[in-house]
């Protein structure tokens, strides 16, 4: 009796609803799509900023010295890993489409949800990849300027001090919170990348996209400081009109509170983020970019192709 | 089109579903010491608009490295007034970083009220120490409100009980800045004896002082160095403790 293989063009292969395989492909593909847009050049800038900083600040105390490059690099890569998010993200439906590569996807049998999150997926990796390599740097650029400070404090630091004061350096240094703080990085740019999905989804053009999510980015930065002033700092006798409390109810429900997501400054400073909090807040990142990216696939579902 | 109607709907779930735990978070936040000051509308004057933008959205940990910068530059000029308001500018961006509270205390405690004392456009001295004491209370106000924001970090009550000991010369206040310095973690371990010494030095707490150093003295050799001998010898001559009672100082300490 024959028997048939997999392989067997005879047997129809039952297809499957959702496939990890065919998502990782999108997903790969997509990354190298971006990764010969040369996106990496920015690492070039990112190296000028961190060795920059630590250099510009030779002059101050060793502590003012970490506490800058520290808050240099990491603001880098807060900004490149969120340009990244953005750009990357707002071009991936108009290319797809300008160049048909859309169609060629979808008239095999591959889900739009899973077109989308392999998109989205190529996305995520390329901001891991280019948040590891900019750790990495941050890291080396670190770790020379401790074994350049070390050297000054044990030639000029009395023996019985010597011990305080390598502790105090190493503490200003390496802390466990600041790979907390990298990894809320990559959090935060996986929501902007989820809500710039979102907006590409239904937006006419990348421009628009851009726009609106930089307003948005904003918007979730600025919406903490606005409520407080509105709602704690107005002087006494001035309360808050019914308008500005269903404006402020309005920004609070439909945008994302980003300060929130803001571990960074504390890490810098040499604060330990507990590890608790660090996971609540991840929680409430995956809950964004899970939702914003099923809001995605229901614009992306109904679209004319 | 159904997408469209429903997306709002889903999305106003979502916002009042992530109320619950957004303030929840920010109240662990709180809670850990860890929800950082909002950037205050007030800023707006002290800051450019691209930097009060930058700021509003995320980067004011490099907005004030950037100030910080310029607070070196006003320094080296002995602009004391400039740097004063850059100073209040960092220290509002990042409330949290102790090294820019503790630089500012001593920019001002220590840098600007010697020039303030040394200003050769000052004839008269007591103006002149007025100016210098104006320089030492901003100092101090620095490292209290510092204190406030950062209340686990030992620095800056080091830094504290220097300022107090060294420009205020008030060994009470300074004794119990070191002894709050010494009971928090991470502290170096030369704030007990300090506090110690401190209270060794004023007037009516000299038994108390006594108590204290002696429970250093007997604690073993790490604690003893001249200084700690020199207040003991002061303290017992100062008590009338009897020969007998004494410590028992090493020779030739």
């Amino acid at each position: 009796m024959p028997t048939s293989t997999p392989l067997d063009p005879s047997v129809p292969v039952r297809h499957r609803w959702f496939s990890p395989a065919r998502l990782l492909a999108i997903a790969s593909n997509t990354l190298l799509e971006l990764v010969r847009q040369k996106v990496f050049y920015f690492l070039l800038l990112f190296a000028l900023l961190s060795i920059g900083s630590s250099l510009l600040v030779v002059q101050f105390t060793f502590q003012q010295q970490f506490q800058v490059l520290k808050d240099v690099s990491l603001g880098a890569m807060s900004i490149f890993s969120w340009l990244l998010a953005v750009l990357a993200t707002a071009q991936l439906l108009p290319r797809d489409l300008e160049d048909r590569t859309l169609y060629t996807i979808l008239a095999k049998p591959v889900p739009r949800f899973e077109y989308l999150l392999g998109k989205l997926g190529g996305v995520l990796l390329l901001l891991a990849l280019s948040l590891a390599l900019m750790s990495a740097l941050f890291a080396g650029v670190l770790a020379w300027r401790e074994q350049t400070q070390l050297a000054l404090i044990q030639a000029a630091t009395p023996p019985e001090d010597l011990e305080a004061a390598v502790q105090a350096l190493r503490a200003s240094t390496f802390t466990p919170s600041l790979g907390l703080a990298i990894l809320t990085i990559f959090l935060r740019a996986a929501i902007c990348a989820s809500l710039t999905l979102l907006i590409s989804s239904f937006a006419t053009s990348s421009i628009f996209t851009v726009i609106v999510s930089v307003i948005a980015y904003i918007i979730g930065h600025i919406q903490p400081v606005a409520r407080d002033y509105w709602l704690h700092s107005l002087p006494a006798g001035q309360g808050v009109s019914p308008l500005v409390q269903v404006f402020l109810g309005f920004v609070a429900l439909f945008f994302p509170d980003f300060q929130l997501f803001n571990l960074v400054d504390e890490a810098a400073a040499g604060n330990t983020i507990p590890f608790p909090l660090f996971a609540q807040t991840s929680a409430l990142g995956l809950g964004y970019a899970m939702v914003y990216t099923f809001l995605a696939y229901l614009f992306f579902s109904q679209k004319e192709l | 089109m159904r997408a469209r109607l429903l997306a709002p709907v889903l999305l106003l779930g979502f916002g009042f579903a992530k109320l619950a735990p957004e303030s929840l978070l920010t109240r662990v936040r709180q809670s850990a010491n860890l929800h950082t000051a909002p950037v205050q509308i007030s800023l707006r004057q002290n800051l450019s608009q691209m930097g009060f933008l930058a700021a509003l959205s995320g980067f004011r940990a490099v907005v004030a490295d950037l100030l910080w910068i310029q607070a070196h530059t006003a320094w080296e000029n002995t602009d004391w007034g400039r740097m004063k308001l850059l100073l209040d500018t960092v220290t509002a961006l990042q409330p949290r970083a102790v090294v820019f509270w503790d630089g500012a205390a001593w920019h001002m405690a220590w840098n600007a009220s010697v020039s303030a004392l040394e200003n050769p456009a000052q004839p008269r001295l007591a103006l002149r120490v007025k100016a210098q004491r104006e320089f030492f209370r901003l100092g101090e106000d620095f490292l209290l409100r510092g204190i406030q924001n950062n209340p686990g970090r030992q620095e800056l009550y080091n830094r504290l009980g220097m300022l107090y000991r060294d420009k205020f010369e008030d060994h009470a206040r300074a004794s119990d800045a070191f002894a709050a310095c010494a009971a928090l973690p991470n502290a170096p371990s030369y704030a007990r004896r300090f506090a110690a010494y401190e209270l060794s030095r004023v007037p009516g707490r000299e038994a108390e002082a006594y108590q204290t150093l002696k429970k250093l003295f007997l604690e073993g050799e790490k604690n003893w160095l001249p200084t700690l001998f020199n207040r003991i010898r002061f303290l017992e001559e100062k008590l009338n403790v009897r020969p007998d009672e004494r410590l028992r100082i090493p020779e030739g300490r």
